[in-house]
């Protein structure tokens, strides 16, 4: 290896030898997609709870299997495509999505670096220094997934979804960063294992409550979840931007959604939650750090899961002032007053 | 004249808030976690589904489902006498009934004619309920199956010896005051 990239991988933290990296990254991998199933499950069966149904429970024990059912159902489908498509992107459209979205779980943190028989491992896929910056970059680049996927299919729907997600995007983007600034300022660091170490004694989410508020809200914009799901818009877009898309383009396009909903939990939980801290100065062994980024987790998708219940999906235009009249100024003023307070104390 | 004094059925309507005002942004989210809250307590309810095949909805006692043809208890003996009364009430036109002579060594039913062919399509019939008025002997009655879904339509023309079979009684019966 040559002097300069081992500079460059000293920089990023890269201490283990390279059999752990692979082992870590199959490891994390297999997690997060053993979840996604249960989350789709769990979604489907707790709306059906939320509005006094059973929701899925034919397929096997409860219907824990139906989403393997639809799996097959979905692979065995034909991939259509229309006529009007532009070829090469309309297939490229998922694979940025998914692709966005499995490389943003590199950073999640399950918890800081522990040592298994003599190896020093950090339970994370890598702790960049710019670990936010990493996952909202990865975050802006999904919705290219979404754009080009709504533009490439040349159809009507698909298109304005796509114009909707694009304007989507810039009005919550930049309350959400400027959400972040807060905690950045607190914190004194971008790397998402140090911000969650910064949590010791206090999260986040207390001295900061308005920006866990912002943030939390412009979770539901990135995720395209109710009550901002007007990416997709059944009712009047059907799909938006999927309109066109069926078989395993689809579920690649569906899977990148859970995937950046478990995404978007598992930042909450890391930068606002205390990642895999307990409050009231417990400290469980090293082994339960994981499962209480977990189980964080599950908390989050639950409550997305019980407001997508709950709300009825924003009009267009209730987006656009909501985000720049409304959340934008208030990010702007927690970002301010934090630095006051920060100069001043 | 007298202030106006608010009756019991008057409701207190809050005016609306100008949309994106700092009060109406107020309201929004308390008008929000009002909705968790109600969600939350659609979901402490539970389900209210009742999973169809498996569990059924008790019926009443006069629910009309199937028909039944009667025998007299004690006798054995056909109730219906092939008055063709029913036929005659039935607004679908779906009962047939031919009628024959009861015989001292082939004695059907009590009376002096006994129904030799009572068929009733299930595919027609509207379950009116007027062909148990009409009988004068109580002969056929309305019961409480109504799983009769099949696969022909042939297979829906009930004849006498299906409509005097005991029935499988699949619907649960609702006990009184239920």
């Amino acid at each position: 290896m040559s002097t300069v990239a081992q500079t460059i991988l000293a920089e990023v933290g890269y201490y283990e030898p390279w059999w752990i990296q692979i082992l870590k990254a199959v490891v994390i991998f297999m997690v997060f997609l053993s979840v996604l199933p249960i989350v789709i499950v769990v979604e489907r069966k707790l709306l059906g709870r939320f509005q006094h149904r059973y929701g899925p429970n034919r397929v096997g024990p409860f219907g824990l299997m139906q989403p393997l059912a639809e799996i097959l159902k979905f692979a065995t489908k034909e991939p259509m495509q229309p006529k009007t498509a532009s070829g090469f992107l309309f297939g490229f459209a998922p694979v940025i999505s998914i692709v966005t979205a499995v490389a943003a779980v590199a950073v999640v943190p399950f918890s800081n670096t522990v040592d298994i028989f003599g190896t020093q491992v950090g339970l994370y896929g890598i702790d960049s220094d710019i670990g936010i910056l990493y996952a909202f970059a990865f975050g802006a680049i999904a919705f290219y997934g979404l754009m080009l996927g709504g533009w490439a299919s040349g159809s009507k729907y698909s298109f304005l979804g796509a114009m909707r997600s694009a304007a989507q995007l810039i009005s919550y983007e930049v309350s959400q960063g400027l959400a972040l600034v807060g905690v950045i300022m607190t914190a004194q660091t971008l790397s998402l294992t140090e911000i969650v170490t910064a949590q010791e004694g206090l999260w986040f989410v207390i001295p900061q409550f308005v920006g866990f508020l912002i943030f939390l809200v412009a979770g539901f914009a990135e995720t395209n979840r109710a009550p901002f799901d007007l990416p997709e818009a059944d009712a009047e877009l059907v799909q938006g931007y999927m309109t066109e898309y069926s078989g395993t383009r689809m579920v690649a396009f569906l899977f990148a959604e859970y995937l950046n909903l478990l995404i978007v939990c598992a930042m909450v939980t890391t930068i606002f939650l205390g990642g895999w801290l307990l409050p009231f100065g417990i400290d469980p062994p090293t082994w339960v750090d994981p499962l209480v980024v977990l189980t964080k987790i599950a908390v989050l998708v639950f409550f997305f899961i019980w407001v997508r219940a709950t709300l009825p999906r924003l009009r267009y235009d209730q987006l656009m002032s909501f985000g720049w009249k409304i959340l934008l100024p208030l990010a702007t003023l927690n970002a301010l007053v934090t630095a006051i307070l920060l100069v001043v104390l | 004249m007298t202030p106006y004094e608010p009756g019991p059925d008057d409701v207190s309507v809050m005016p609306r808030p100008k949309p994106g005002a700092a009060r109406g942004t107020y309201r929004t989210f308390g008008e929000t976690l009002r909705g968790l809250k109600t969600t939350m307590a659609r979901y402490i309810e539970g389900p209210k589904t009742i999973q169809y095949p498996e569990e059924k909805v008790p019926v009443y006692p006069r629910f009309r489902g199937r028909h039944k043809l009667h025998r007299f208890e004690d006798t054995g003996l056909e109730k219906c006498v092939g008055c063709s009364l029913c036929a005659a009430a039935c607004p679908a036109d779906c009962i047939r009934v031919v009628a024959a002579e009861n015989t001292p060594d082939n004695r059907v039913s009590a009376g002096e004619r006994y129904a030799a062919v009572y068929e009733i399509n299930l595919s027609r019939c509207i379950f009116c309920g007027y062909c148990e008025t009409a009988c004068p002997f109580d002969a056929i009655t309305m019961g409480h199956d109504y799983e009769m879904s099949d696969y022909n339509r042939s297979d829906l023309i009930f004849t006498k010896e299906m409509l005097l079979a005991e029935p499988i009684e699949r619907a649960p019966l609702r006990s009184d005051g239920e």
